[in-house]
């Protein structure tokens, strides 16, 4: 018997077989170092010893899958994060967006909503005021979040700082009010904001959209669930508009590498030929 | 100690404050004939632009630049954790990058690296842990130790910042802790 054999491995596997036979979310196609690593913290949360105990867990406790979730999915996120992103949005790619009558955008891996409010701030100051956000997630808890529109003070201070380096014209503070150690954004911000649960792993085609914008979800996609959601994206989107992706994230190696042509190549904004 | 790289799939290389200075002491004694791939975290800050790979182009024959996502493990190449992101080696020896949380307020974070190439690699795993002034790496370091495969720890006396060899020494006993110029002495014979 070999005791070097990866158990642990075995026991990844057999845990994510188990949540997809029983509540069919698929990570299969999931990067297996970070969700292992994000598993082994749930594992040190509910004080288990394995993977076999957690997976016996989601098995026989329905209230126990929704804070697995959490761990599954990875929500870091911040308001304006990388500000040369919606920097770039606001100067490459509304300047087009605006001749649309109506737009629709899609937000796909939305998390907790703080790239929602920002671009909704910066649609706003451009004076972009017919359109639809689908925003969407994979986690249920997430998207709650997300449309309470409710920040930490160091998520907003962190974002102050962006905003100011993303372009914006006004002061963010203008849009939410302080309230005890927390801030919330002015409602009107989301409504035209439209949650829903979508995966890019199971399902299909969203909608016609005129932006799709999809940050930091693709790295944590093995290649081949990388390209099924990029070709989801182009099938998506309407001839000449727009996907922003993340930093570290390419079409380069994709199968709709020729179907795009480059709009900023280091904030990663492409348009549909 | 005598190491030989047949004996290892990878070396992987954590350092934080002074790690300009020991990684450019390491890179020039990697023998003109290694092959085997090399991964680098090294604590940057998180809007830093990434000129690591300018930095030490001088010091290796060895090709150097930024681990993208997905991209295949290749040989004769020197891989940095870019800013902001954590970076990890997958089983099948393609790299990941993450925006996950960061570990001892490090992202790249050592440990992220070493425990995925604990995973990827086990005991064909070189390690090693240099001059820093956190803790992160520690862990990592002991997974890679426990899972067979080989750490050689900075003496701290020798180095700029001692916590983080001295965080790993706290924890457990490596195969070696050296001075950096007998740490090169054994790459130069790898």
């Amino acid at each position: 018997m070999d005791k070097n054999v990866d158990v642990e491995g075995i026991e990844l596997e057999l845990l994510l077989s188990a949540v997809y036979q029983r509540f069919q979310y698929d990570f299969s196609s999931y990067t297996r170092s970070s969700l292992r690593r994000r598993l082994s913290q749930a594992l040190t949360d509910f004080n288990y010893q394995n993977f076999t105990q957690l997976q016996e867990r989601v098995l026989h406790d329905i209230e126990f899958f929704p804070k697995l979730l959490n761990y599954l999915t990875v929500n870091t996120t911040e308001l304006f994060r990388d500000p040369g992103y919606f920097r770039a949005l606001k100067e490459k790619v509304f300047p087009y967006l605006r001749t649309f009558p109506s737009l629709k955008i899609w937000i796909a891996g939305c998390s907790t909503g703080e790239e929602i409010i920002s671009l909704a701030i910066l649609l706003k100051e451009a004076d972009i005021k017919r359109y639809i956000i689908y925003a969407t997630d994979i986690n249920p808890m997430n998207l709650e979040k997300a449309s309470k529109g409710i920040y930490s003070q160091e998520t907003v201070r962190k974002g102050t700082k962006n905003y100011r380096e993303a372009g914006g014209i006004a002061s963010l503070s203008e849009y939410y009010e302080a309230a005890y150690d927390s801030v919330k954004f002015d409602p009107d911000l989301l409504k035209n904001v439209v949650f829903s649960d979508h995966s890019l792993a199971t399902d299909a085609v969203f909608s016609e959209t005129h932006l799709i914008s999809c940050r930091n979800v693709l790295i944590y996609f093995e290649r081949e669930l990388q390209d099924k959601a990029f070709k989801l994206f182009k099938d998506s989107l309407l001839h000449g508009t727009f996907l922003g992706i993340g930093s570290k994230e390419t079409i380069t190696f994709s199968g709709i590498k020729n179907d795009f042509i480059v709009i900023d190549s280091v904030n990663k904004v492409y348009q549909k030929k | 100690m005598i190491l030989r790289e047949k004996d290892f799939d990878a070396i992987v290389l954590g350092t934080s404050a002074g790690g300009i200075e020991a990684i450019k002491k390491i890179l020039p004694s990697l023998p003109a004939k290694l092959r085997i791939p090399v991964l680098i975290v090294i604590h940057i800050a998180p809007d830093g632009s990434n000129l690591l790979s300018e930095i030490f182009s001088d010091d290796t024959q060895y090709s150097l630049k930024e681990a993208e996502s997905g991209e295949e493990l290749r040989e004769k190449t020197i891989y940095f954790a870019p800013a902001d992101y954590h970076l990890s080696v997958e089983k099948n020896r393609t790299l990941s990058l993450s925006n996950e949380e960061e570990v001892f307020y490090s992202r790249p974070s050592i440990d992220v690296l070493f425990e995925s190439a604990s995973i990827a690699f086990g005991k064909r795993t070189l390690a090693l842990l240099c001059t820093g002034a956190n803790q992160d790496g520690a862990q990592g370091a002991y997974k890679i130790f426990q899972r067979g495969g080989t750490v050689i720890v900075q003496d701290p006396q020798d180095a700029d910042f001692p916590t983080m060899p001295e965080s790993a020494l706290a924890l457990f006993k490596p195969n070696a802790v050296l001075p950096l110029k007998n740490i090169q002495a054994l790459l130069r014979n790898l």
